[in-house]
């Protein structure tokens, strides 16, 4: 077990193309750290820097202190589960589990206790004789994270290691990981593109844009306090809504009526001209169907529904409205850069799912001010964000984790190496 | 597709089968003739007869056969297990790693590859007199791995590409060396490759000609494609043709069963279920 430091670290392609652009960022002992961002951000690129699959082309890498830049996977002590889980077609998932054992010259009898523990905390137990041939995608899986728990390394690394599984298997594979993680206490980087997977499984969530980092934080410090557009874009689902504004006062003017702000925020943006304000779909309500208490604290306007889609649980309404050019081109390229293709633009917005509100009419609906995030639509920034507030966020996640640890841990009793309290559990 | 159409492709099928085997099926049937019965004028012998099997294992032509018969599969072999050797490295080297001349070694196998034998022949027949490689097992081995060495290296680079590249790389994050995760991992899944550029490599060595007859002149080293080319018949007046044909079928034996042997080891999808179903 062991931290991971990145100081300044520079990827460059032989064509001079920076896919990681000076990153620094540390991963405490023990932290669950995501890696995520749209493809080609550079996430992957990260992570096998990390393990030594790819040369550093500056910046320093430390884990546990130690400068390891120069030296090879081997000699790293890390252990990764692969996106396509790359098992050893020739070997029986004994053997597959076994591998770095063998590597490492252990005696037989530890090799057989330790791969027994390790297929015991991931149900295989009856499988230890087959090839990965024979096993279903989620059986494979476990293989691939069998041989990476078997032996006691510094830290795991993952390369989306859930997206080749169907949407029921990955749910319950998450939970695996997340479990596994706490109990085995180990140092965890993880990449994904699935913001699902980042918001569960993260104690702080790195979001990366074309190579660079935009924010380190707790998933729920992310989803409230956004450090800029594509941040607050890319996390939440569905996304957040942009709507163009004009400051009038206090007041911002938008295509769904004017939206007061509070003090602290109102002083933000004072001074400026055009502004994007980013709203959740959560932010919305039917507004027959809101307490006459909570009211007053948001603005009703009248719309009219393009679409709603009824979901069981929760309902979600589609509202056109109109932009004014320059606006529309930045929400494209917005949409463009977080793999999505926005075709027009549309409010989404989620409404009780009792709501009657229904298909090509117009209705009333409220909108809660007092979480909404003003963006400068140039730099993208965002110009309401109470850092303090995130901080703190950060910070309870941060307890939380520690909590949860002891509790994993004070479960699963005896001490020593990774493997050996996975089984013991 | 319909049933009208299945029909002509099996029917085409079996045309074309009976096409390329009916030479081999008149070798064979030719081989069981006596000798007088060659110009019978129907396919089948008259009377079957083993007189020319006899002929070249005991007989007058074996003393000719024989020699060539243990020399062909001494040389073949040596020369088929050196170029799987030398082209599985190069072949790997090729397939991972990137070096300035890649293109040029790749381009230049198949130059050497499709070079006309016959022009290389004689003057490698007057150097072979000088450094005293005439008329030895190397005198030939070296030639035939120019012949199978760029074919080698061709197809095994073919398969060494085929395998993920995550598999070496898991190897060495699972503690193992370049050398470890070359030979634990990738050689066992390029082992169906291995084999079918070994069994390429056998063919070309097996059934060279050229080479054969200009650098060998006695037993010593004279391979079975030379020797079949220097049989005589009983008199001069003869032709050895039953001899040669049953020839022929001793030495097409060993390659049908090489094919039989390791049909199961070539079966492709060995590395199925390495990467995600």
């Amino acid at each position: 077990m062991a931290s991971i430091e990145m100081r300044n670290i520079v990827k460059q392609y032989g064509d001079g193309y920076p896919a990681v652009n000076d990153v620094s960022l540390d991963i405490a002992d023990g932290e669950f750290m995501i890696l995520v961002g749209p493809s080609g951000c550079g996430k992957s690129t990260l992570l096998r820097m990390i393990v030594g699959l790819e040369d550093i082309t500056s910046g320093d890498m430390l884990i546990g202190g130690k400068r390891v830049n120069d030296l090879a996977p081997r000699d790293r002590n890390l252990s990764m589960v692969f996106q396509n889980y790359a098992l050893y077609p020739h070997m029986t998932v004994y053997e597959n589990i076994a591998f770095p054992l063998r590597l490492a010259k252990m005696p037989d009898d530890e090799v057989r206790r330790r791969v027994t523990e390790a297929s015991d905390v991931l149900e295989l137990k009856d499988h230890l004789e087959r090839k990965p041939a024979n096993l279903s995608g989620g059986q494979r899986q476990r293989v691939a994270m069998g041989r990476a728990i078997v032996r006691q390394a510094e830290a795991f690394l993952f390369d989306e290691p859930l997206s080749n599984l169907d949407a029921k298997l990955r749910g319950q594979m998450r939970t695996e990981i997340s479990r596994l993680q706490r109990r085995l206490g180990i140092t965890t980087v993880y990449v994904t593109h699935d913001q699902t997977e980042a918001m569960t499984l993260g104690d702080r969530v790195c979001v990366l844009r074309k190579g660079k980092i935009q924010q380190v934080a707790s998933p729920r410090e992310l989803y409230e306090q956004p450090v800029n557009l594509f941040v607050a874009g890319f996390i939440g689902s569905p996304p957040m809504n942009f709507l163009p504004a004009s400051l009038d006062g206090d007041r911002l003017q938008t295509p769904f009526g004017p939206i007061t702000l509070d003090e602290r925020r109102a002083a933000a943006v004072r001074g400026r001209d055009l502004l994007l304000v980013g709203i959740r779909p959560e932010y919305f309500e039917d507004a027959s169907l809101v307490d006459e208490a909570k009211r007053p604290l948001g603005s009703v306007f009248r719309a009219r529904v393009d679409v709603t889609e009824w979901l069981g649980d929760s309902q979600y309404a589609y509202i056109p409205y109109e932009a004014p050019e320059a606006i529309r081109n930045q929400l494209r390229e917005l949409s463009r850069e977080l793999d999505a293709e926005e075709l027009r633009t549309q409010a989404i917005v989620s409404i009780d799912a009792t709501s009657r509100i229904r298909e090509g009419r117009e209705a009333d609906f409220w909108l809660d001010a007092r979480k909404v995030h003003v963006f400068d639509p140039q730099t993208g920034e965002n110009l309401t964000r109470d850092a303090e507030a995130g901080a703190r966020l950060t910070q309870m996640a941060t307890e939380d984790r520690v909590e949860q640890v002891q509790e994993a841990q004070a479960q699963g009793t005896t001490v020593g190496g990774g493997a050996t309290r996975a089984g013991a559990a | 597709m319909s049933q009208r159409e299945k029909t002509w492709w099996i029917v085409g099928g079996i045309l074309i089968v009976l096409y390329a085997l009916f030479p081999i099926a008149w070798i064979v049937s030719l081989s069981f003739k006596a000798s007088a019965d060659i110009a019978n004028q129907s396919f089948l012998p008259t009377s079957v007869t083993w007189e020319n099997y006899a002929t070249i294992l005991t007989g007058s032509a074996s003393g000719l056969f024989l020699p060539a018969l243990r020399n062909s599969f001494g040389i073949c072999l040596i020369a088929t297990f050196i170029s799987c050797v030398l082209s599985m490295f190069a072949a790997y080297a090729i397939a991972r790693l990137d070096f300035p001349g890649k293109r040029l070694i790749l381009s230049t196998a198949l130059g050497v590859a499709i070079f006309p034998v016959i022009s290389i022949v004689t003057p490698l027949f007057n150097l072979w007199r000088q450094v005293g490689l005439y008329d030895t097992w190397p005198g030939l081995i070296i030639p035939y791995l120019s012949l199978t060495l760029p074919i080698s290296i061709w197809t095994m680079s073919a398969f060494f590409r085929e395998i993920p590249w995550e598999m070496e790389q898991a190897a060495q994050v699972d503690g193992a060396t370049t050398w470890q995760a070359f030979r634990k991992v990738i050689v066992p899944l390029a082992a169906p490759g291995v084999f079918t550029t070994a069994i390429i490599a056998f063919f070309i060595a097996w059934n060279d000609f050229a080479y054969g007859i200009s650098l060998t002149s006695t037993e010593a080293s004279r391979p079975v494609p030379a020797a079949l080319g220097l049989f005589s018949g009983a008199s001069q007046f003869e032709d050895p043709t039953g001899a040669i044909a049953a020839a022929a079928v001793v030495v097409t034996i060993p390659v049908v069963v090489l094919v039989l042997l390791f049909q199961r080891r070539i079966v492709a999808g060995l590395t199925n279920g390495a990467v995600k179903g």
